[in-house]
């Protein structure tokens, strides 16, 4: 893997920072007048979402890290790990671990393409759509008349999550949702 | 950059009015006390030894990193206080708050301390931004405010651990330089908001300051001001002895070799104009661009160049 100056970070290189693929999101050059010079940078570690800090000596290196993010069709889960397919033609499939998915988990549907980040070929995590339709599992019974405003109540979804969802909300109906916020949308109507 | 519009100018029109208007501003300000403007040349056959500062070499000469020897050599020669607004260059310092090539004004002032020096570095910035207070800290004590050391008893170790916990990766092999310009930097950019000198430099960062001596120990008749975070000029009650001189461009050229950086020739002609008699006199080279970018909020100096580095 190449490695990279200083003068090369840009937000959005992919680098390995202490044995773990972060991308970088900002780079400030600090140099006092008379000075060493240095770069201050904020790196987001991709493993576990958490921003870093570190200051380099100008002209210092660090190693690049093979990350990619690419769009995958979620298959299916099987117990253990969670399977996605590339949505390139190429079909080919990749597994991932609980840590990878994190709480998209609770946004998966079978088909739904979500955007999946492989560090050295592996999943390391997965953003699913800004927006997903999901069935309600459960909820208390649906208000009539309370159609409007005032109001909510929790309810499962096909997938496991909860969200709060207005009054009239039944059963059996299908909601969007936008998983950015896990906020109810609107009911989605066949 | 290769985007389509980087034809157009970094800045907007209006900024070129705001522009001249403060250089109007700025020589009437010398005008109105009796300062002379000079030019001093841009390409020169010697450079600076500093060991942070890189020159650009161009046709076996250098763009001037600032117009210092030049303008001591008139002093030197008999010349009366002097200024001097224009470009100078630094080989890879590029950021938000840094061009490679910037707009310097440096100015000389017989028979001025770094005190007076100070107050008038107040005049015009208050000129230009509109008055405000002004602290002054002496850099033992920002360092000690911000860090909890004294930095002349301060083991490798301490400084080390303290570099760690800014995120740098140091040991105790680490130059104690290296490190106090981290914590400097630092503790700049924590301080926020306001217009602070940081006065009385280490022995060490003396740069071309005269040294002093108070409470026993030894400093250099140094300061910086800094704005808001941003480090807008560098003073110096002018080291005269020549001999002193010579040994300080000889340690510097020892660091540049051990640090394998280039090496340039040292000025013979910066020597040979002390040893003729530079006269008391203290000086101050101020970012003009950094100072333009303040008065203006912008949040660094591209808004501020008719073209940035990436346009030029």
């Amino acid at each position: 893997m190449a490695t990279y100056a200083t003068n090369e970070f840009r937000p959005g290189l992919k680098v390995l920072l202490e044995g773990s693929p972060c991308s970088i999101l900002e780079n400030e050059f600090v140099k006092p007048g008379k000075g060493q010079a240095f770069s201050r940078v904020k790196f987001r570690n991709l493993n576990t979402g958490r921003v870093w800090e570190r200051t380099f000596r100008s002209g210092e290196t660090i190693e690049g890290a093979d990350v990619l993010e690419t769009d995958m069709e979620y298959l299916y889960n099987d117990g253990e790990f969670w399977h996605f397919m590339k949505t390139d033609g190429s079909y080919e499939q990749f597994e991932a671990a609980a840590t990878a998915v994190g709480d998209a988990r609770q946004w998966l549907k079978e088909q739904d393409v979500c955007s999946v980040t492989l560090w050295n070929d592996s999943p390391i995590s997965v953003v699913p759509p800004n927006f997903v339709e999901l069935e309600v599992a459960e909820t208390d019974p649906g208000m009539r008349g309370d159609t409007a405003q005032g109001g909510n109540k929790p309810a499962t979804l096909s997938t496991g999550a909860v969200i709060k969802v207005p009054l009239f909300i039944e059963i059996g109906e299908v909601l969007r949702i936008d998983t950015r916020t896990g906020e109810y949308v609107s009911r989605v109507r066949d | 950059m290769t985007e389509a519009n980087d034809w157009a100018p970094s800045c907007a029109i209006e900024t070129l009015h705001a522009r001249a208007a403060a250089l109007a501003a700025t020589r009437a300000f010398f005008a109105e006390r009796g300062v002379l403007e000079v030019n001093t040349p841009v390409l020169a056959s010697h450079t600076v030894l500093d060991p942070a500062i890189e020159s650009i070499a161009i046709g076996g000469r250098y763009l001037q990193t600032s117009p210092e020897y030049h303008m001591k050599r008139l002093l030197a020669a008999g010349a009366p206080s002097i200024y001097q607004l224009g470009p100078v260059f630094r080989q890879g310092e590029q950021g938000r708050w840094h061009n490679p090539e910037f707009l310097m004004l440096e100015w000389y002032r017989l028979d001025f301390d770094a005190e007076r020096l100070m107050l008038e570095v107040e005049e015009l910035v208050d000129c230009l931004l509109g008055p405000r207070p002004y602290l002054r800290i002496p850099y033992r004590q920002l360092l000690a405010d911000r860090f909890g050391i004294d930095i002349d008893t301060a083991s490798a170790g301490d400084l080390a651990d303290i570099c760690a916990q800014l995120g740098y990766k140091a040991s105790p092999a680490t130059p104690a330089e290296e490190a106090l310009d981290l914590m400097l930097a630092a503790a700049l950019n924590d301080h926020g908001k306001g217009r602070v000198f940081v006065t009385e430099y280490p022995a060490s960062q003396a740069a071309l300051a005269r040294l002093s001596v108070s409470e026993g120990r030894p400093h250099a008749e140094r300061f910086e001001l800094v704005i808001d975070g941003v480090e807008i000029a560098n003073g110096y009650h002018e080291l005269a002895d020549p001999d002193e001189l010579a040994q300080r461009m000889a340690a510097d050229a020892e660091k540049r070799r051990a640090s394998g950086l280039p090496v340039p020739k040292r000025d013979e002609r910066i020597l040979a104009a002390q040893h003729h008699g530079l006269p008391n006199c203290a000086g101050v080279a101020l970012g003009f661009d950094r100072l333009l970018a303040l008065k203006l909020g912008t949040n660094g100096i591209s808004p501020v160049l008719a073209f940035d580095w990436n346009r030029a």
